[in-house]
């Protein structure tokens, strides 16, 4: 199929759509406006929905609502829309509802700014609202990632029964880049006999909830949860690996961050550093296991990220002291520019062991 | 011989309610009319978070359990999805016009297509009787602890004259429980609820007033009494929309 060049918004949408998506229920908020425009415009034409919700929280229950019926449903939002969803994405979690949620993320705290930002890394990967949860965190580098990523997190959230997050940034969501809606390859998906859409007079109601008033109920689900996300770990870990079989120094980095490090990288090669770079895709499951095997060969890790060091945190457990991981960061909007990175490299190649 | 039974939309499980509690009497009469109607098997019910949270254990047709104040997007999604459903929520004054007060208002905006059991006993009864939105000026709970005082706490909301001004809403009208007469007009107006929604006219919704003897501190019968005297007069009942009345005077 001839590529298209589109937003990286944009392809997200058309993604969706393809990927049997008819649902999208949203609020406008900036830098990832253009995928509600793309929704209100294009969901009418394949016979869809897009409704502008009054709010975020009613965005996210209308998802909620949506998915109970086991509807292929998407919302998207940017940072501090995303924390307002977060109860209802906990209720998602916890009802064991699968959804597509984007967070097309810029800087914070509070308003912060409307500039790219990675700064909600742990509030995705670590505590999207309250209680004892996970959703599966993809984190796109490209227009045309954004497109193949969001068709695979609708078959990942119907597989593992769980919200797929899309964790992007305003320079990914508003950056043109030629896209193409190659065939992904189709999954064996579940059955949703859960889903509530009447009981046609066939079968016992069916209940969604996530209120168990016996600890041990509650807690059973939970561990049953946990289970489900050990299986994502263990198979649908995803990670890219760059310029690492000689690697001395491996930049660890992932979405727009990580094209900018891939820079740096090579700029490093020139001048003899032997760099490279380890980019996660899944942030959650976190790829831990090819992180640490890598720690086995490299002299020291560099984190990078816009923000002020959480996926950090994760490197460091995954490398588990092995070696060195420092911490590279701009926030607030601000976007670290190759030559920055590579500076932090040559400190780390010429600094003391 | 006709023997009395329990509506085939009801489940076998035992309502966890208080003695002289009306959500009972609600409950039934939701199921009754679902019957009436036949669509228990496309129906899909929303609970609400508060005293009816078990909702979803009491009827028989598919049933979600909403986050606090969210029913009226959830079931906004479940209609969107499945516009053949038969689509109702049941809320109490908390979850409805405190926290939920924006999706109640815009999903009349919307005028979607579903059916609110609004239950008004005037006190948050899940939490042990705090405060509600429709608490009564005067009225005594643990957190107006001196009563309900109008520079302090602020006013009582009247939700049926609220929403009657929206132009969504095709049917709100406000019922009570604490008779027989009463009892058989609340059935009639949730009938006539699910109706408009079948009728694709908009959203319905039926305030129901109910009663709260262990937190308003009444005996059931007490309770009635104090429900006939004070909250009717501030909540008086009758319809305050209904888009085929309208119509009909066209």
């Amino acid at each position: 199929m001839a590529k298209m060049l589109m937003k990286g918004n944009e392809a997200i949408a058309e993604a969706a759509i393809r990927a049997g998506c008819r649902l999208f229920f949203g609020y406008p908020i900036t830098p990832q406006t253009e995928l509600s425009e793309y929704m209100a415009k294009n969901m009418p034409k394949c016979g869809g929905l897009s409704l502008q919700a009054e709010s975020e929280i009613a965005a996210i229950n209308m998802v909620l609502g949506a998915a109970s019926t086991g509807a292929r449903v998407i919302t998207s939002s940017s940072s501090p829309g995303i924390s307002l969803k977060s109860e209802g994405i906990s209720y998602i979690i916890g009802s064991d509802l699968p959804c597509v949620i984007v967070n097309v993320q810029r800087g914070g705290p509070g308003l912060g700014g409307i500039q790219p930002a990675q700064s909600d890394y742990n509030q995705a990967t670590k505590a999207l609202g309250h209680g004892d949860g996970h959703i599966i965190v993809l984190a796109p580098d490209s227009v045309q990632e954004m497109a193949a990523l969001t068709a695979e997190a609708f078959d990942l959230a119907d597989i593992y029964r769980m919200p797929c997050m899309i964790f992007a940034d305003g320079a990914l969501g508003q950056m043109m880049e030629p896209v193409d809606f190659e065939a992904v390859p189709v999954r064996e998906l579940p059955a949703k006999d859960w889903a509530c859409t009447g009981t046609g007079g066939k079968r016992v109601h069916n209940i969604i909830n996530s209120l168990y008033m016996e600890p041990e109920a509650l807690e059973k689900t939970v561990v049953e949860r946990f289970e489900r996300y050990k299986k994502l770990a263990e198979n649908e870990t995803k990670y890219e690996e760059f310029m690492l079989d000689d690697a001395e120094y491996a930049v660890v980095a992932y979405g727009i961050t990580a094209r900018i490090a891939k820079t740096a990288v090579i700029n490093a090669r020139r001048k003899g550093i032997k760099a490279g770079l380890f980019r996660p895709i899944t942030l959650y499951p976190f790829p831990e296991k090819p992180l640490n095997r890598l720690a086995d060969g490299v002299k020291k890790f560099l984190s990078v990220e816009m923000n002020m060091g959480q996926m950090l945190n994760d490197v460091k457990v995954a490398v588990e002291c092995k070696k060195p991981v420092i911490h590279f960061g701009r926030t607030g909007g601000v976007i670290p520019t190759p030559e920055e990175v590579l500076e932090q490299l040559e400190k780390l190649a010429g600094g003391a062991e | 011989m006709t023997v009395f039974q329990k509506p085939h939309a009801l489940t076998d499980m035992p309502f966890h309610y208080c003695p002289g509690c009306t959500h009972g009497i609600i409950h039934r009469l939701v199921a009754e009319v679902i019957d009436e109607l036949g669509v228990e098997d496309k129906t899909v019910g929303i609970a609400p978070v508060g005293c009816s949270v078990f909702a979803y254990n009491y009827f028989n047709c598919d049933m979600i359990e909403a986050p606090h104040g969210r029913a009226p997007a959830v079931a906004t999604g479940v209609k969107r999805a499945h516009p053949e459903l038969t689509v109702f929520t049941y809320q109490g004054d908390g979850d409805l016009a405190a926290i939920g007060t924006a999706e109640t208002v815009h999903v009349g905006a919307r005028g979607e297509n579903i059916t609110i059991i609004f239950v008004n006993n005037a006190i948050y009864g899940m939490t042990g009787g705090q405060m509600a939105p429709t608490t009564l000026l005067g009225q005594v709970t643990t957190t107006s602890p001196y009563g309900r005082i109008r520079e302090i706490q602020g006013n009582p909301i009247r939700v049926c004259e609220m929403v009657s001004t929206l132009d969504g809403v095709a049917y709100a009208e406000r019922v009570s429980v604490d008779c027989v007469k009463n009892v058989l007009n609340a059935k009639k107006a949730i009938k006539k609820g699910f109706t408009m929604q079948q009728e694709k006219r908009g959203l319905s919704i039926i305030e129901v007033l109910s009663t709260c003897p262990t937190n308003w501190g009444l005996s059931p019968e007490k309770a009635i009494e104090w429900l006939r005297e004070n909250m009717i007069k501030h909540y008086p009942l009758g319809v305050y929309k209904d888009v085929t009345a309208e119509e009909a005077n066209k």
